[in-house]
């Protein structure tokens, strides 16, 4: 098919014609439309531990500021060893006296409760997590938040129904359970963390990252005015040194960790022998597999959706483009033009496509990994798109030409940067997408339905993607193989990772 | 799969068929391999695409500009069994003076039937800028002999339309007889002469993305720049949609960048609201760019969207609403 395509394209050459090309300019510019909605925020936000909003025993805070204009947003106390104590001693306390004791379908009601809530008050967690986190407001509005009360609403409804969860066994809870998430998807990770916590009966030491931790402590106030009972959940909040005392902390029953494999390896290495429960949802790199039969304009909407989406700050993003030799030229060309009306800059204009980078760090590791790639001889594409002058922005980029020993092919970028390797047939590709550490997910691109189950059976991944790409349900299983960590979130199966059977 | 089957059988008896059976069969493979080249549709892909057109947020002058461009895009449309000479001289001023505002723009054309096209010249005159757009073929089964279909667009030109609306023939591409389709379209572009050709799929009875995809490309190849393809009649249950809307740009956008050839769109049936117009155009710039946003690039086949376009404009001049009264009606058909 593309060998069509090709011939016809030089003999317009030959012909002395220009290669037709595509206007996007700016004959009709959308006019600015942010999004208005108050999200009520707090100049300085306080621990939440045993029910309560209280300060630091140390008495310092640190600033939590907008990536897309580095301006702050609000002072956020830093949590020190007394206080993740405090935390887990008023969660243990709560899970002796009253969590654990209560019926299921009493605790279904507060997880009801939490997710009405959140709905209820949807604009505002949504423009707060956007200002917070960089993401744009379409995304936080139409994902995150709807989303994360999916989440609540979908483990309130097992948490009377325990005793079907496993059949033939009886399930119990396991007591405190320290919880660490990243900053990608601060509020959605917190639901996928204690909803089903929550439900199965246990009672939670949560720190949120040090960028990101506005909208948990929001949450918290959702939690209060839900009336849980004191210590059902706690918030510490800090950067690492604080995330390492709440998975450490002797009365955790079991850690939750989602974020970097690197950070991952070292908590796994530290609660060894510990006789701790753990699940781990770390990093990715995952293949977005398009074969020469598949819907080429929607595998490209696919590829664009599964590399951009949250400026690519996914762990289970479709980073490695698996392209099959005969459309490449074709889906690159497709690519680039897709990419050229992505529309970068403020995250709380609800026409905005990529927001801002989630902070100065972050962006330097982009930075450089793609100079990396630079350096080692793939050939870069960004669009010629104008970036706002404050905050952290990175254009979306594309590199072609690009090999399995690329830096850029085996490290986790973490931004909107795509690497596009090409394979010849179905052995090639799925020995390619496999020949990485990670193996959190894939994604399948063709017309052959054999196919799709051929690959998802030999794809070392936990999830694997057919003709779409970064789909999630509460009911599905989330989870990864090999580096990308182990433990399921979501499903019946991420509820079971928080109970013991009995 | 059928016709894969058949194709593969042909290899070996193409020998022995008679000649006339042969140049049915003779052809079938290479639009196969039209198919295989232009790939197929994901319904699912598709319309998550579009559902993303309609999140985006028009406001203030950009809005004005969307309203107003929509304005000029306008085929506005009688198409009914009741219309009169009547009817249409009231459809033509509307279409020549949409709103006393004078900063509005005419509209592209009126479209009505063949019988209509000389009492439409007759209100409109011959110095005017507003086309007469004419739905011949038999419109809109096009279940006629070809020889009558090819008539009616003789007469209709003949009459005074610049602009001949065929429908393709559904029956024959749903039967795979897919030269049929093509050669009759060939020939209704001959009968038209210059008058510029839009080729109706009507979508809904194709059904399938990848049909109304092949079908787009089988009309391209016959057609001149500035040609149209058009979704449908208005006359069945299902018009345009952004969905079919966003294949058959694509398709115009794939044949565009291959063969340098720029065919037209025009979406008809259906689109009654300013803000569904608005997310139209927000398709086709994201799509086809800003060559693509003028009348002569792109057209809406509609009646009463006119109207709320109108409202619209002027509730973006005035901050407020007006009454329905103070815009004249002059259609009510889809």
């Amino acid at each position: 098919m593309s060998t069509l395509a090709s011939e016809k394209k030089k003999s317009s050459s030959r012909n002395g014609r220009a290669a037709p090309e595509l206007i996007f300019g700016d004959l009709w510019e959308y006019d600015p439309s942010p999004e208005t909605a108050d999200p009520k925020l707090k100049s300085r936000y306080e621990l939440f531990i045993n029910g309560e909003f209280v300060a630091p025993k140390s008495g310092k805070y640190f600033d939590s500021i907008n990536p897309a204009n580095e301006l702050k947003l609000a002072e956020i106390a830093l949590a020190g060893a007394a206080d993740v104590e405090a935390a887990y001693q008023a969660a243990q306390n709560a899970f002796d006296k009253t969590w654990s004791k209560l019926a299921g379908r009493e605790r279904a009601k507060y997880l009801f409760r939490i997710a009405r809530l959140l709905q209820d008050r949807a604009r505002e967690f949504a423009v707060a997590e956007t200002l917070d986190g960089g993401k744009p407001i379409k995304e936080s509005r139409d994902f995150d938040v709807p989303m994360a009360a999916a989440h609540f609403f979908y483990h309130a409804g097992w948490a009377d129904k325990l005793e079907y969860v496993a059949p033939g066994a009886r399930v119990a809870p396991l007591g405190v359970v320290g919880q660490v998430i990243p900053w990608n998807f601060p509020l959605l990770m917190l639901a996928w963390k204690i909803a089903p916590a929550l439900a199965m009966g246990n009672c939670v030491v949560l720190k949120p990252a040090e960028t990101t931790s506005i909208t948990c402590l929001k949450l918290a106030e959702i939690i209060r005015d839900a009336g849980l009972p004191p210590g059902v959940v706690n918030f510490v909040t800090g950067a690492g040194e604080v995330g390492a005392a709440v998975m450490a902390h002797p009365l955790a029953a079991k850690v939750a960790f989602t974020g970097s494999t690197e950070v991952g390896k070292i908590i796994m290495r530290s609660l060894a022998g510990s006789g701790k429960k753990m699940t781990m949802e770390l990093g990715g790199k995952a293949a977005n597999i398009v074969f020469d039969d598949a819907p080429l304009d929607q595998a490209v909407e696919g590829i664009v959706n599964g590399i951009f989406f949250n400026q690519g700050h996914v762990c289970c993003a479709g980073s490695r483009l698996l392209v099959h030799e005969p459309v490449a030229d074709q889906v690159i060309a497709k690519l680039k033009n897709r990419i050229r009306v992505l529309r970068v800059g403020d995250p709380i204009d609800k026409n905005t496509d990529i927001g801002a980078i989630n902070s100065k760090e972050q962006l330097r590791k982009i930075t450089e990994l793609v100079d990396s790639g630079v350096k080692e001889g793939a050939e870069i594409f960004q669009p010629a798109c104008r970036l706002p002058t404050k905050g952290f922005y990175f254009r979306p980029t594309i590199f072609s030409d690009v090999t399995m020993s690329h830096r850029i092919a085996r490290e986790e970028i973490f931004g909107p940067v795509l690497s596009i390797l090409t394979f010849r047939t179905v052995d090639e590709a799925i020995e390619k997408a496999n020949n990485t550490a990670y193996g959190l997910s894939a994604g399948v691109w063709t017309d052959k339905g054999s196919r799709i189950l051929k690959m998802s059976t030999e794809l070392k991944a936990g999830v694997v993607w057919a003709n779409t790409y970064n789909k999630f349900d509460p009911t599905s299983p989330f989870g990864g193989y090999k580096e990308s960590g182990f433990g399921r979130e979501g499903g019946r199966q991420g509820l079971l990772d928080y109970g013991k059977l009995a | 799969m059928t016709s894969a089957a058949r194709e593969i059988s042909f290899g070996f008896t193409l020998q022995r068929e008679n000649s006339e059976r042969m140049s049915v069969r003779f052809s079938l493979p290479a639009f196969r391999r039209l198919f295989d080249e232009i790939g197929p549709v994901d319904q699912i892909g598709v319309e998550e695409r579009v559902a993303k057109y309609t999140t985006r947020s028009i406001k203030k002058n950009s809005k004005l500009w969307g309203l107003k461009t929509a304005v000029s895009m306008v085929d506005l449309t009688t198409l009914e069994g009741k219309d009169t000479p009547g009817k249409v001289a009231s459809l033509c001023r509307k279409a020549l003076r949409p709103h006393d505002d004078p900063e509005i723009p005419q509209v592209a054309a009126v479209c009505v039937y063949p019988a209509m096209v000389r009492h439409a010249r007759r209100v409109l005159g011959s110095d005017t800028a507003v086309r007469i757009a004419s739905v011949a073929t038999s419109f809109p089964s096009g279940q006629a002999p070809l020889r009558t279909r090819i008539g009616e667009v003789k007469s209709a030109v003949a009459d005074g339309a610049d602009e001949i609306d065929m429908v393709i023939n559904r029956g024959a591409f749903l039967a795979g007889e897919f030269d049929r389709v093509q050669d009759e379209i060939s020939a209704v572009k001959e009968a038209g002469g210059t008058a510029t050709l839009k080729v109706i799929l009507e979508v809904s009875e194709l059904e399938t993305y990848d049909n109304v995809r092949a079908a787009s490309f089988i009309a391209m190849e016959e057609l001149r720049e500035g040609d149209f393809i058009k979704t449908s009649t208005g006359k069945t249950s299902l018009n345009a949609t952004l969905g079919n809307n966003q294949v058959m740009i694509e398709a115009i956008r794939d044949f565009f960048l291959d063969t340098g050839i720029a065919i037209s769109m025009k979406p008809a049936g259906g689109i009654r609201t300013a803000k569904q117009a608005l997310q139209f155009l927000i398709a086709v710039k994201e799509t086809l760019g800003d060559a693509w946003l003028n009348n002569a690039r792109y057209r809406f086949g509609a009646s009463s969207l006119l109207n709320d376009l109108l409202r619209q404009i002027e509730k973006e001049k005035t901050g407020a609403y007006q009454a329905p009264y103070y815009f004249s009606e002059a259609a009510e058909s889809y």
